[in-house]
């Protein structure tokens, strides 16, 4: 990469954590609209969608992130094979470092045993980058800024699990999935989207429920009996009445995305990552160039 | 819709009841995490907060042309001052706790026997709830804690909010509970049923 090239992959890094800070994609918001239709006249659920909606229109306008906790900083690429990721790497860290200093990040990221601040955002584990080659000639970046009250309730099951009678099937997906609703309450700022992945081991188990969070929010998942379980779980969870910042309401989720992992013969785990409403993803088509050719959300 | 003006007398926050919703006016005091413990320690606060506001928040504060300006203002998770929470109303006269996510039993009863409430931020609005801060009145303790866990004294204007507990020993986060807890038990009776 050559310093034209690095400047301009530099802008385009920058320009995408902005808008993902800032602003939330097409899919989400018609997903607030629909919920809050939902809600009954003067209830608490439709003020807190009211004070929702006007949020997400003023940090637009005044470019400013929509919510303070700016989140783990989550980078999802597909570069052109002849590229270099390390290069590449080295200018999406220093991307969030100039995006912090703008104010489109917060200070974030903290030494887990001093409790220091690196203030840049950059240290062990932060941020995390998914990089992958490909054979395309362009770059296809993918980014989630997944704030710390939803990340917090994220869930891993074990099955069978006796408390509450799952059993090493669907039927027992299911439930722990209903289950993880029940125990997030609106402490996670719903309505929420879970990202869930059946099977793997724990690590992978976890990073897969992340990623089914990259899908569209009105998307049909392919597999007949995955996408069973998606609508049923959206259905029933809607019927918990938990609502918006479980204030009490009719939309208590707004989705959920399943995927299923291979797992050993020992191990069946059910990984559920709860994402708020304040759902920030956001995706750029960038050229070889460096140039943003097309947002993918 | 209910208009507050801060600080309260006992009597205003005892009139208020679980799902009211409510536009705070006047002055509150940040406190998250730092504030919390150290004034659990037996450190006495360097304001007083008798009849006030403590709002769980750690704003994203700049210094613009000489003033301080808050550019996001949105709730932290509450639970975590849960520990302290009750302590600290008890012994500052606390009227009313902002944060999300809701707290307890030990601040439920608290805000019982003590009459004060815990008023409910929306969770991510940091745009709008910035925009209700009209002024920066003071900073306390802002060497000893860093910018996010200082004290910092707002002037807010209709800072939007619903009660979620009351100075009756109501709690809505225990009612939902409850309610969804037993719609869960009839979810999972259903998926039973269709299963066969």
């Amino acid at each position: 990469m050559n310093a034209t090239q690095q400047k301009k992959f530099l802008e385009a890094f920058i320009e995408i954590i902005r808008k993902t800070s800032t602003e939330l994609p097409k899919d989400v918001i018609e997903a607030v609209q629909k919920g809050m239709q939902a809600e009954q006249a003067g209830s608490n659920a439709k003020y807190a969608f009211e004070i929702i909606e006007k949020n997400i229109g003023l940090a637009k306008q005044k470019s400013q992130p929509l919510c303070q906790d700016t989140g783990s900083i989550l980078f999802y690429v597909h570069y052109p094979r002849k590229f270099d990721g390390e290069a590449l790497a080295k200018v999406m860290r220093k991307a969030v470092v100039d995006a912090t200093k703008k104010g489109y990040l917060r200070q974030n990221s903290v030494d887990s045993l001093t409790g220091k601040n690196s203030g840049t955002n950059i240290g062990p584990g932060s941020p995390s980058l998914h990089l992958e080659p490909w054979n395309k000639d362009h770059f296809d970046v993918r980014l989630m800024l997944k704030g710390g009250g939803c990340e917090n309730m994220g869930v891993q099951y074990s099955l069978p699990d006796n408390r509450i009678g799952a059993g090493r099937d669907v039927a027992g997906v299911k439930k722990c999935i209903l289950d993880a609703v029940q125990n997030a309450q609106g402490k996670g700022c719903g309505p929420g989207i879970l990202g869930v992945a059946i099977g793997g081991d724990r690590g992978a188990g976890y990073l897969e429920s992340k990623e089914q969070l990259l899908r569209k929010m009105g998307d049909k998942n392919p597999d007949p009996v995955l996408a069973g379980i998606e609508e049923e779980t959206v259905r029933e969870a809607n019927t918990l009445g938990i609502g918006p910042m479980g204030f009490g309401g009719k939309t208590t989720l707004m989705g959920v995305k399943v995927g299923a992992l291979n797992r050993l013969p020992a191990s069946f785990f059910v990984s559920v990552s709860y994402m708020c409403w304040a759902f920030r993803r956001q995706g750029a088509q960038v050229s070889a160039k460096g140039e943003i050719k097309k947002w993918l959300y | 819709m209910i208009r507050l003006e801060a600080p309260f007398t006992e009597e205003k926050i005892r009139s208020l009841k679980v799902g009211d919703m409510v536009e705070l006016s006047g002055t509150i005091f940040t406190g998250r995490d730092a504030v919390h413990k150290w004034l659990h320690e037996g450190n006495e606060p360097p304001v007083s907060l008798k009849d006030g506001v403590i709002y769980h928040c750690g704003p994203v504060v700049i210094r613009e042309k000489g003033k301080w300006v808050v550019k996001a203002a949105g709730p932290t998770t509450s639970i975590r001052e849960e520990p302290y929470q009750a302590g600290i109303i008890e012994r500052f006269g606390l009227r009313a706790i902002i944060g999300k996510g809701g707290m307890a039993e030990k601040t439920r009863q608290a805000c019982q026997k003590c009459g004060c409430a815990y008023l409910h931020a929306i969770g991510g609005a940091a745009q709008v709830l910035a925009e209700a801060v009209k002024e920066v009145e003071n900073v306390y303790e802002y060497e000893r804690f860093g910018s996010p866990e200082a004290i910092w004294q707002l002037r807010v204007e209709n800072f939007p909010l619903v009660v979620t507990i009351d100075a009756h020993g109501n709690s809505l986060h225990k009612e939902i509970e409850a309610a969804s807890a037993a719609r869960l038990t009839e979810s999972f009776a259903r998926m039973a049923a269709a299963k066969r």
